[in-house]
């Protein structure tokens, strides 16, 4: 009997430090290297590139070898900091992507406990639709949102203006800064609210119902049910919900580049994301426009590494 | 398990939220399904305003047309997108980006997953966490490095400069492999030993297993994976945007849709036709994977 045998009738989970015939201890990185080396070339050394760029004086003529690359430290990041639109984008960011995540979260969350209590076949077609909204892409959606609210020619106006409210003909929802913001939010929670719900969903039907039987038993009211056990029950995934949205949220691209055709009027709808890439590929300040990057993915890594923490507790292994 | 049949699943064994007066009489019930199915309705209603919109003559749509039904449905809007503004052509690149980015990340991811659950190595926990938080870098961050990267690497290679697909391809099969090998390596893991040691005990090499025996029984996973893929690129317009600069003729799906959008005279009849032929496949490939969707909570899908 070959040794491999032996393992087996030990219960080992997979086969411990085997060989193969050919590539001996290499043999797993035979299988690995074409990945890795994608990855090493397309997001390590792009990384690398990135706070590299950010380090430098780097505009359309460094680019072009027009002038010479001069190192400049920090000057980016100096610069992005006493500037107050800078600051004025990053209260947006925060903002925006702030209020998307909690109605995103209230209205998920509403709906998978409001679907616990739906017949069958709405609760299907509840689910059918939702699943329809988050399968659109970004750019369809954005494209439909902004049909619907069209100065002229979309249905809310033209709803609004038959119901008598005469303001709203013509009214522009992309001209004022905080209209605007509000309709990319929607169009925003419309496609990313079916994750929440169907995650939320699928943990509260996680929950035993035995010990909600229990805790009936025992005389607690629903009120009760409801605050004291399913509510901390719930409390991992609503975490790890809360901050994957803060993640897409935060790092929003398409919906504000094409509702508000590039950042709004006088860029007052810039978010970090759309201000890095007016800096880097309309002003040509690629140096700029790389600090920026670097801000961003700082602060998206501060909050995944929240997430893997989160992860981790769930008790995965590797 | 998929979403609709735990939807389906759930009627026999009814986890409810405790609400006031939940299951008492039936007037409350139906005053819950009443609420359920106007949701219903207003989450459907922008998807159904864009077929509806996209159907309707251009005639009554310049004119302000806000009936919710038509009594002229016409493909013009369709035919007008298709034969005058080139949208198959634009589709077919899209599908070309989608298709290679599928079949190149599919592949390398699933080889990396076989190395990273089948074998027992020094590095094996390292590179996991690497595959997990390269899973995290927030990509659209790395646009301006790649952007150089890739007009650096088309003075050599110049399938993969600006403005060629292949710069879309090559950037996109990156993008796609941390959460392919995060996903895929369930998929394989759950193969049992067993058959790796019978395939061995029969005389196969071990490449000769991966391809023969591990490959078909991952095949599922396989599939969810491409789709994810499949999904993520044919969506992106970030890089789209950035990367094909001047060469119309290599347009990708969303940039082509928003060069319909024109300050004052926007064509709403071919924007509207143009996004139903972009969300369709994404809609069929979506419902297809549903299923993944509940488990898979780390799939980050829309961009």
């Amino acid at each position: 009997m070959s040794s491999s045998t032996v393992s087996l009738r030990q219960g080992a989970p997979r086969p411990a430090g085997r060989r193969g015939p050919r590539f001996g201890a290499f043999e797993p990185w035979f299988y690995l290297a074409p990945a890795f080396i994608v990855l090493i070339g397309l997001l390590g050394y792009p990384i690398f590139q990135l706070v590299n760029i950010s380090l430098y004086d780097y505009r359309q003529a460094q680019v072009s070898g027009a002038a010479p690359l001069e190192f400049t430290g920090l000057g980016n990041y100096q610069q992005l900091l006493s500037d107050p639109q800078f600051w004025a984008v990053l209260g947006n960011t925060v903002l925006f992507a702030g209020f998307c995540v909690v109605i995103t979260i209230l209205v998920g969350g509403w709906l998978a406990v409001l679907a616990t209590r739906l017949r069958p076949w709405v609760r299907t077609l509840l689910f059918v639709v939702s699943m329809g909204a988050w399968a659109t892409p970004a750019v369809t959606g954005s494209a439909v949102w902004l049909f619907l609210f069209d100065p002229t020619l979309g249905l809310v106006n033209k709803t609004l203006v038959a119901l008598g409210l005469h303001a709203f003909d013509g009214y522009s929802w992309t001209y004022d800064k905080w209209s605007a913001f509000g309709l990319v939010a929607s169009e925003v929670v419309w496609c990313s609210f079916p994750f929440v719900m169907v995650t939320v969903y699928a943990g509260i039907q996680a929950i035993p119902t035995e010990v909600i039987e229990a805790a009936r038993l025992d005389g607690a009211s629903m009120g009760q049910i409801a605050r004291t056990i399913m509510l901390p029950m719930l409390r991992p995934i609503m975490m790890i919900v809360i901050i994957q949205s803060i993640i897409w949220d935060f790092k929003i691209f398409s919906q504000i580049y094409i509702m508000t055709s590039g950042g709004g009027v006088a860029g007052q709808n810039l978010v970090i994301n759309v201000y890095s890439y007016q800096q880097a590929f309309a002003a040509s300040l690629y140096g700029l426009g790389s600090a920026l990057g670097v801000i961003m993915t700082v602060i998206l890594m501060a909050v995944t590494l929240v997430y893997l923490r989160l992860i981790k507790k769930d008790g995965e292994a590797l | 398990m998929s979403i609709l049949s735990a939807v389906r699943r759930d009627s026999r064994r009814e986890t409810t939220i405790p609400a006031p007066a939940a299951g008492k009489g039936t007037r409350k019930r139906w005053g819950a399904d009443a609420v359920g199915i106007l949701l219903a309705v207003v989450v459907a209603f922008p998807l159904f305003w864009m077929v509806l919109s996209a159907l309707k003559p251009k005639t009554a749509l310049d004119a302000g047309d806000s009936l919710p039904f038509t009594l002229q449905p016409s493909f013009d809007s369709f035919v007008r997108v298709l034969a005058v503004n080139g949208f198959a052509r634009y589709f077919m690149n899209s599908v070309v980006v989608a298709l290679a980015v599928v079949l190149v990340s599919t592949l390398l991811a699933f080889l990396a997953s076989v190395a990273l659950t089948r074998y027992r190595f020094k590095m094996r926990t390292t590179l996991l966490v690497t595959v997990l938080v390269a899973q995290m870098v927030p990509v659209e961050a790395l646009t301006i490095p790649l952007f150089f990267l890739m007009r650096q690497a088309g003075q050599s290679i110049p399938l993969v400069g600006l403005n060629q697909l292949g710069s879309l391809v090559v950037v996109h099969v990156g993008f796609a492999i941390p959460f392919a090998v995060w996903m895929l390596r369930g998929f394989v893991a759950a193969v049992p030993v067993e058959i790796e040691e019978a395939a061995r005990l029969d005389g196969a090499s071990s490449f000769r297993f991966v391809r023969s025996v591990l490959f078909p029984l991952v095949a599922p996973g396989v599939v969810a994976c491409s789709v994810f893929s499949f999904i993520s690129t044919w969506n992106d317009f970030l890089f789209a945007k950035t990367f094909i600069i001047s060469a119309q003729e290599n347009q990708t799906l969303p940039l082509a849709i928003l060069t319909f959008f024109k300050p004052d005279e926007n064509d709403w009849g071919a924007i509207m036709a143009g996004s139903v032929i972009m969300t369709i496949p994404v809609l069929v490939f979506f419902i297809a994977v549903q299923r993944k969707l509940v488990s898979g909570l780390a799939g980050a899908v829309k961009g």
